[in-house]
């Protein structure tokens, strides 16, 4: 049995590779994630190694609130000088200094632009001298207090040299530098990975890093000969106590880069979710291919039953055959992820300046992963086709039956049944208190139940859709054609479903969200300019708090008031608070409810949240902000959220304590009469030494603020893309199985006078039919999807459902375009029949 | 069309065809240096044993084949030394098909399975014509069946119409009889052989059965890719006879 298998499995190759691809390519995925994710996990092991090569221990204050990389950026706490002395000294330290160093200081290229900035940090901290990982390159370290200097990367990327006025916005506005001194590291290295470091002299770095002078981030401790950092760090932390962190230089770097494979890890969940629609839509191929080889083996199959093998020989030889396809196309597919993955790796070094790659591995998930997927997924899909194979009578060897086809009841009722739980879970997941996984899950079943009704409606959807091109006599042909095997016709034109219901369910609810948000925002802020920037960091643009107080004494100006953001612990719980300058001002700017200027010990609340945690005006709150010690705030009011930009409003006073002390948007409302080309240019000035951020009208704010709604659309599309490829391979074999299926009617068609290139355009046209068949029954039930979704999100404020017509309407004709080109191969095959041998084709 | 100036109309005609397939040592020749012409308005059988050549020398004279030397004509067109698209012209206006296997297109119904070659070409059928044919065949109350409900002989009567419908010059039929029982069989024999009598059709039919060979004017017996014998009026005593003496073997 195993012989007649491997050998009826080369006889069939062309379908094999085809079905064989689609597990390539979902596997490619699934390994591609995997090796990527671990390269770049490495790449960041490196990268600490190196940064802290130099540190045997280190000593840092505990930060004054927790922060994971996942919820926000966690905010350094500092340490006063005092304890540096103590810690020098601690016996066994050879040497212990004082380091600044925060992310946050940006640099004015000579352009006048802010360096770009988008994942490494951007480092300022005190020149501290040369060690043995930096090596000044040219002149030298700054002296006066109104002199820098910066890493190689800085100077390249800002185009700077030595004896330029270089800007840097650091927790302070503007100020002005001379550069004095251009440094790199070991290996000629022009950065570690990637981060920009500017160095001040120590005081300045303390005003403008951490905000006060005589205070530290970090000491950097270098043990003495003969004291192991472990050692050293037991003896530090036990003379320093509880509120410090102590670490060896190892722990920090896998600390640090812990991390960011935390990171890394949601990541690759992302690009997984992805690699299983690949996949989930690759078993729809491989379903049809298994189906139809077990058809064409019908007399085979029936042969070896007459010739003495069992049932379960038959199932196990459609099996194993299964298990070979995935197996050889697991592999290839690891083979071909090794490849994308180290392409990401690449794409991620280059958008990242000066990041270095560590060399591609093979990790044993993506191993593993790789063969387990692609065999279950072949298997999975063959199980259905084996079934019916072993069923075959030992008859049907003597008989030249043509199987008639099945009524298509079964399949209805299980689609209907299928459908009914699908759509109970989608219920559950969007209404009910189901998660995530639930609505995924009911995606899934939903998208299973479609399958299996489509068959149902593909007969008459697939006769109307033909009729457009019934006009010519090989239109009509492929019409009748893409109808004869509604089950075939329905998996393959259901593979494509998927992929398009998803890319156009995600556009439905991105687009109304972003509708309903821009129309919310369109109607309820009175300001008619705000200044603000587009965050493509961590962190976010900010501006020189002066300007608003300026921007306040513009005529035609009624109300302007900045907000600034930060995350705190109110009586110990992590939330996002927000503090104004005038709360007056800004429920006026922003055209909320009239509200008191709050004193230094208030704090206004918005009602919903006073519901939902059961307090009330007058209660009082503990606040622990990220610097600073706790303090308790008074409730002095409540108001409606949807009026205002935030839920919790502390006082001006507060903002010293944030970790970023700068505001983030100004909101500025004018006076009646006065128009935005008026004010506009003033405020623009204003801002220009604040070069993060730019004042604009209110609709060109809310576009700018929604573009990364688009974004996502975007990359949403390009992930799936996959799914549609796999799909499209589908029509591509469907078609080709049509072809040779029918090689005696074609033969015959040839010998009445069909013309080549109309044998061409009939089989065209079956494939156009079954595409934008496939296409818009993926346009429909992604719309439905999408506008469940949006109605479950009605009470979150999205109450637009904006359906994406013209998008729609491009999936249609790219779907017959796709048709167009799946055809071409199978269409020339077909027109090159020769007619003799087509005709006396069994 | 100077080679029209002949005595007898001549439908379709083969000289000095040979057909030889392979190479070298594998090499099979199929037809030896054919000659013979088929007259216009008659019917005419090919018969012959497996192997001797009789489907070939069809497909040669339907331009379905090439020819490896000699020339093959359909009424003044020489059909060998046409490309693709001029012989798909050919086989759509000019010559009639029916096969063994009937061949109808399953998605078709009768009717439209008749009219498909003129769909094909753009044509209308003459409608005189369509309810001639129809009604000969015996079809009118079947024709919006498709051929899955259809018995053999009404599906190879539906064949023999679609050939008839575009009066071709001349109508290739290959074991038109093989699949059928001999009841169906021989009816569509008859109505073969009155679309000859009463219409003037062309045909020329390849077959093993005597019984079916006896329907026609003339019989060509074939052994060894060459004509070996001729027999005008058969009966089906006459053609066994033949086939006997002749140790042309069926």
């Amino acid at each position: 049995m195993l012989r007649a298998t491997l050998k009826s499995l080369l006889g069939r190759k062309l379908r094999l590779v085809l079905s064989g691809l689609a597990v390539v390519l979902g596997v490619m995925f699934v390994a591609g994630a995997f090796v990527v994710t671990d390269t770049l996990g490495r790449s960041f092991d490196q990268l600490f190694a190196t940064a802290f090569a130099g540190t045997d221990v280190s000593v840092s204050a505990k930060p004054k609130i927790e922060v994971s990389e996942m919820e926000g950026e966690q905010v350094p706490s500092a340490l006063p000088a005092s304890i540096v002395n103590e810690v020098r000294n601690v016996q066994g330290v050879a040497k212990a200094t004082g380091m600044v160093t925060a992310d946050g200081a940006r640099v004015i290229g000579s352009d006048g632009k802010v360096l770009a900035g988008t994942g490494p940090p951007r480092l300022g901290g005190n020149w501290v001298g040369e060690d043995d990982l930096l090596k000044l390159r040219e002149g030298r370290g700054p002296q006066q207090d109104d002199e820098i200097a910066v890493n190689a990367l800085v100077a390249k990327q800002g185009k700077l040299k030595i004896g330029d006025r270089v800007g840097v916005l650091t927790l302070e506005p503007k100020k002005t530098f001379t550069l004095v001194g251009i440094w790199g590291y070991q290996n000629d290295k022009d950065s570690i990975g990637g981060s920009q470091e500017v160095a001040f002299t120590e005081p300045v770095a303390q005003k403008l890093m951490i905000g006060q002078t005589g205070m530290f981030n970090m000491i950097n401790v270098k043990a003495a000969d003969g004291v192991t950092p472990e050692q050293l760090r037991d003896r530090i932390a036990t003379t320093v106590g509880t509120g410090y962190d102590v670490k060896t230089g190892d722990q920090l770097a896998e600390d640090n880069a812990a991390s960011l494979k935390e990171f890394l890890g949601f990541f690759n969940k992302i690009l997984l979710g992805f690699a299983s629609v690949a996949l989930f839509v690759g078993i729809f191929l491989i379903l049809n291919t298994f189906s139809i080889i077990v058809a064409q083996r019908t007399r085979e199959l029936a042969m070896m039953r007459a010739l003495g093998a069992s049932r379960r020989q038959v199932i196990g030889s459609v099996l194993l055959e299964a298990v070979v396809i995935g197996l050889v196309a697991a592999l290839i597919g690891l083979a071909a992820g090794v490849g994308v993955g180290a392409g990401l790796g690449q794409l991620f070094a280059s958008l990242n300046d000066g990041f270095e790659m560590a060399s591609v591995g093979v990790p044993l998930s993506a191993i593993l992963s790789s063969l387990i997927v692609g065999v279950l997924v072949t298997v999975v899909a063959a199980v259905l086709p084996a079934l019916r194979a072993s069923r075959i009578s030992p008859v049907a060897a003597m008989q030249d039956v043509a199987t008639p086809d099945r009524p298509l009841t079964k399949v209805s009722v299980a689609g209907a049944v299928v459908g009914a739980i699908g759509g109970t879970m989608l219920g559950i997941g969007l209404y009910g208190s189901g998660g995530l996984w639930l609505i995924l899950g009911g995606v899934l079943v939903s998208f299973i139940a479609v399958a299996l009704l489509t068959p149902l409606i593909s007969r008459p959807v697939v006769g109307l859709l033909g009729r457009l091109f019934s006009w010519s006599v090989p239109g009509r042909l492929g019409r009748l054609n893409s109808g004869r095997n509604p089950r075939r016709t329905a998996i393959t034109a259901a593979a494509l479903m998927v992929g398009i219901a998803l890319v156009t369910g995600v556009t439905v609810v991105m687009n109304s969200a972003k509708t309903s948000i821009a129309a919310t925002a369109e109607d309820t802020v009175k300001a008619q300019i705000i200044i603000g920037g587009e965050q493509n960091g961590p962190r976010p643009p900010t501006f020189d708090p002066a300007v608003l107080d300026q921007t306040r004494e513009i005529t035609g100006v009624r109300a302007a008031a900045g907000i600034w953001n930060d995350q705190a612990q109110i009586n110990g719980k992590l939330t996002y608070v927000t503090a104004t300058d005038d709360l007056t001002k800004l429920a006026d700017a922003f055209g909320g409810p009239q509200l008191p200027v709050l004193k230094s010990d208030q704090v206004a609340i918005s009602t919903k949240e006073l519901t939902d945690k059961g307090w009330k005006v007058g209660d009082s709150l503990n606040v622990q902000l990220s610097h600073g010690d706790a303090h308790r705030y008074t409730i002095a009011a409540s108001y409606d959220e949807d009026f205002m930009p935030g839920t919790y409003f502390l006082p001006a006073d507060a903002t010293k304590d944030f970790g970023i002390p700068q505001p983030v948007f100004a909101f500025v409302r004018l006076t009646d009469g006065t128009t935005v080309d008026q004010v506009l240019p003033g405020i623009k000035a204003l801002v220009a030494d604040s070069p993060e951020v730019s004042a604009s009208d209110r609709t060109t704010f809310i576009n700018q603020q929604l573009s990364d709604f688009d974004t996502v659309i975007t990359m949403v599309q390009v992930l799936l893309a996959l799914a549609i490829l796999i799909a499209v391979l589908g029509v591509v074999n469907t078609l080709a199985l049509s072809v040779l299926e029918r090689t005696r009617e074609l033969g015959l068609l040839r010998a009445v006078g069909l013309s080549r290139s109309q044998t061409m355009r009939m089989v065209t046209v079956e494939a156009v039919v079954i595409s934008v068949f496939g296409a818009l029954l993926g346009v429909v039930v992604g719309s439905g999807l999408g506008a469940a979704v949006v109605r479950a999100l009605n009470d979150d404020g999205i109450d637009k459902l904006v359906l994406p017509w013209g998008g729609m309407a491009l999936y249609l004709v790219l779907a017959a375009l796709v048709g167009v080109l799946a055809s071409v191969l199978p269409a020339i095959k077909a027109a090159r029949l020769n007619v003799l041998a087509a005709i006396a084709a069994e | 069309m100077g080679a029209q100036t002949m005595e007898t109309p001549v439908a379709a005609r083969a000289e000095e065809v040979w057909k030889v397939y392979g190479k070298a040592e594998a090499q099979v020749v199929a037809l030896r240096g054919v000659s013979a012409s088929f007259g216009r308005g008659k019917f005419t059988a090919i018969m012959g044993p497996s192997g001797s050549g009789k489907s070939t020398l069809m497909h040669c004279l339907a331009g379905l084949d090439t020819v490896t030397r000699g020339t093959v004509h359909i009424g003044g067109t020489e059909v060998t030394g046409l490309n693709d698209k001029a012989l798909t012209r050919l086989r759509r206006d000019r010559v009639g098909f029916i096969f063994q296997q009937f061949n109808l297109l399953p998605t078709l119904t009768a009717a439209e399975n008749i009219r498909l070659p003129l769909d094909i070409a753009g044509r209308k059928p003459d409608p005189q014509w369509w309810d001639t044919v129809i009604e000969t065949v015996g079809l009118t109350d079947r024709l919006s069946h498709r051929p899955a409900q259809l018995s053999g002989g009404q599906q190879q009567r539906v064949a023999c119409a679609r050939a008839l419908m575009s009066r071709p010059d001349v109508i290739f039929a290959d074991e038109p009889t093989g699949n059928l029982d001999s009841k169906s069989g021989a009816e569509v024999l008859a109505f073969l052989r009155d679309s000859v009598r009463e219409h003037g059709q062309t045909i020329v039919m390849v077959t093993h059965d005597p019984v079916a060979a006896s329907y026609t004017d003339r019989v060509v017996f074939l052994a060894d890719g060459s004509i070996v014998h001729e027999l005008a009026k058969p009966t089906p005593e006459t053609v066994l006879e033949a086939m006997k003496s002749g140790e042309v073997l069926v």
